[in-house]
């Protein structure tokens, strides 16, 4: 076991990124995860890497794009706002399939909103904010040793499937400070491995048997964009079996299941005890994969359940999957707060005690 | 007995989807002639932007990939860093250029990006049937300014090369046209230099060729030639505005 060391969220996040492989930074500051472009700025080039601070995030998802078409091992990071930004290179670099992680340490919104933590990204992170069919594997961790983990994770699964990886962490993950062991460090693939790693990379034709390869998205011939399409939902097909994860708690005998991801989840446990210290037992279902969503962990909830509380940091965002989980088959209620404030686990408690009142 | 005339390897055995009398195939073509005759072609990679010329990697035979529209010297300045030894140009039109892509574009020239852009400059937006663009000449009608272009209410066309110039990373800028077979050949000359400059990684170069469109000009071959000659060299004179002395001749 690696020892561990007291890092804060975001230089860990940059640092499991140069241990995952990637080569290659684009970046534009953005709060609350400037440290990440800094960091990489100090470090990437050290490293045998290549640091550059893009002119804008279009620049930067484009400049991503550009990297890992010819071959690169590629991670880049923003927040909400600026991952806006990106939404056209996304759909782009999925319909041209190519491997990207991308990290998105979230705020609130909507428009400028505000610098603290937020959820009210989950509609973009795993409905997609760009044109077309397509979609992106969403990972939340609620830790900055799980962040830590599912960034080196990130890119075999993005090289697999050919397609971009999100982590979705927020601000409070961002800026705060844990102790984490880091992983063994992958090394950076040379430019002129890549073709025997990546054939259908653009590395000059020379380097793939005077084939030449092109990487593209423009389809006009409608059977070609039909045919472009139901391959990339056949790796979909996939990855919706293959990348499910999740962490369920207590939901045996659980009167009250709460459903949480991110910063949440943490402060639920909390809650879940409180509750019991009050005589009611909760559990939690903590999706890491948001997309794809856990479906399937709700059919392990017991007969004593009598509601399903979606806790989020937006409006209600991803109770839209805990409906779809739950199917009907019990109430499904939102306790959440908007606008970067945090409810304490006293609060999550009173109120999910409130809810529990005006069932009966 | 020796051939007078042999197609590049660099052009695809196949008819180009463009227009009669635009010269989208003549820039191809002396592009691919170049890097031919410099013995790059398995070292290229090619950047298509979004524009009639989206579709070059159907005729240039070497590496390509597409971009979103305006953003590939953003895409090439990332293929640099994972790919530091290879030939690396964009080919853009100008709404993709000019418009769209001008962030990109005058950021990249700035960090003096050691790839090659080629700036097909024809005044207009061809792919989308004939709106104005941002180098779409005083008076000049378009469907979207039917009246021709006021710059009172649009402002002057963008002189690309003048902007660019600016720059000092920017060490090799020149304007040429395609629209007589004199011009071609200083437009090669100019080609190769923009990519010796390359080879030797000066810094960023760039080509801009003034090209016609006669399907959105409304004129036939040899009137969009004449309308090259007579109503876009005098506003976009020609010639290099910068050569750096390594490549100097």
């Amino acid at each position: 076991m690696p020892e561990k060391i007291l890092m804060k969220g975001n230089e860990a996040f940059a640092e499991a990124a140069i241990r995952a492989g990637c080569g290659f930074y684009f970046g534009y500051p953005i709060t609350p995860q400037s440290e990440i472009p800094e960091y990489l700025s100090r470090e990437l080039d050290k490293r045998g890497g290549k640091f550059l601070q893009a002119e804008s995030e279009l620049a930067a998802i484009n400049m991503a794009y550009g990297a890992a078409a010819a071959g690169g091992t590629v991670f880049i990071s923003s927040s909400s706002p600026g991952i806006a930004l990106m939404q056209e290179g996304m759909s782009f670099i999925c319909s041209a399939g190519v491997p990207l992680t991308i990290l998105n340490v979230s705020r609130c919104g909507p428009g400028v909103g505000g610098i603290q933590p937020g959820q009210a990204d989950y509609f973009q992170a795993t409905r997609g904010g760009g044109n077309g069919d397509y979609r992106i594997p969403v990972f939340a961790p609620d830790s900055i040793q799980e962040a830590v983990d599912l960034i080196y994770a990130a890119p075999p699964i993005a090289d697999k499937y050919r397609n971009p990886v999100m982590i979705l962490a927020d601000g409070m993950m961002g800026q705060m400070m844990e102790p984490v062991a880091m992983p063994e460090p992958r090394p950076i693939i040379k430019p002129e491995d890549i073709p025997a790693y990546k054939p259908w990379a653009v590395t000059g034709k020379a380097g793939h048997g005077n084939v030449k390869n092109v990487v593209q998205s423009l389809y006009l011939q409608p059977e070609l964009l039909e045919k472009n399409t139901e391959d990339m939902y056949v790796k979909y097909a996939d990855a919706e079996k293959a990348l499910v994860r999740y962490e369920a708690k207590g939901l045996e005998d659980a009167e009250i299941v709460f459903v949480a991801f991110g910063t949440v989840a943490r402060l639920c446990r909390e809650t879940i005890e409180l509750l019991g210290e009050a005589g009611v037992k909760a559990g939690m279902i903590r999706p890491i994969s948001l997309w794809p969503f856990p479906y399937a962990a709700f059919n392990e909830i017991g007969p004593k359940t009598k509601v399903v509380i979606s806790v989020e940091l937006s409006m209600g965002q991803m109770i839209d999957d805990v409906r779809m989980g739950v199917c009907g088959r019990l109430p499904v209620k939102l306790i959440h707060r908007v606008g970067g404030l945090v409810p304490t686990s006293i609060e999550v408690k009173n109120e999910a005690l409130a809810i529990l009142e005006g069932l009966k | 007995m020796k051939p007078v005339f042999t197609i590049t390897e660099g052009m695809l055995p196949v008819s180009t989807s463009y227009c009669p009398g635009c010269t989208h195939g003549v820039a191809h073509r002396i592009i691919m002639e170049v890097l031919d005759e410099m013995g790059k072609l398995g070292d290229a990679i090619g950047v298509a932007p979004i524009g009639c010329s989206i579709v070059a990697h159907k005729f240039m035979n070497v590496d390509m990939l597409e971009t979103a529209h305006g953003r590939a010297p953003a895409v090439a300045s990332g293929i640099r860093r994972a790919q530091p030894d290879k030939v690396i140009f964009t080919y853009q039109g100008d709404g993709d250029l000019a418009s769209i892509g001008m962030g990109e574009i005058i950021h990249a020239a700035n960090r003096g990006e050691t790839f090659t852009t080629f700036f097909i400059n024809n005044a207009i937006y061809g792919m989308t049937g004939g709106q104005m663009a941002p180098t779409t000449l005083v008076g000049q009608k378009s469907t979207t300014c039917v009246e021709g272009r006021d710059p009172m209410k649009v402002g002057m066309p963008v002189k690309m090369c003048e902007l660019i110039a600016n720059l000092p990373r920017a060490v090799f800028v020149e304007r040429v046209a395609l629209n007589t077979p004199a011009h071609i050949r200083q437009a090669k000359k100019a080609v190769r230099r923009a990519l010796e400059v390359q080879e030797q990684r000066l810094g960023f170069s760039f080509v801009e060729f003034l090209s016609s469109c006669p399907t959105n000009w409304g004129l036939n071959g040899p009137e969009a030639a004449k309308f090259v000659e007579e109503q876009m060299i005098p506003y976009y004179p020609l010639g290099n505005l910068r050569t750096p002395e390594e490549v100097a001749k």
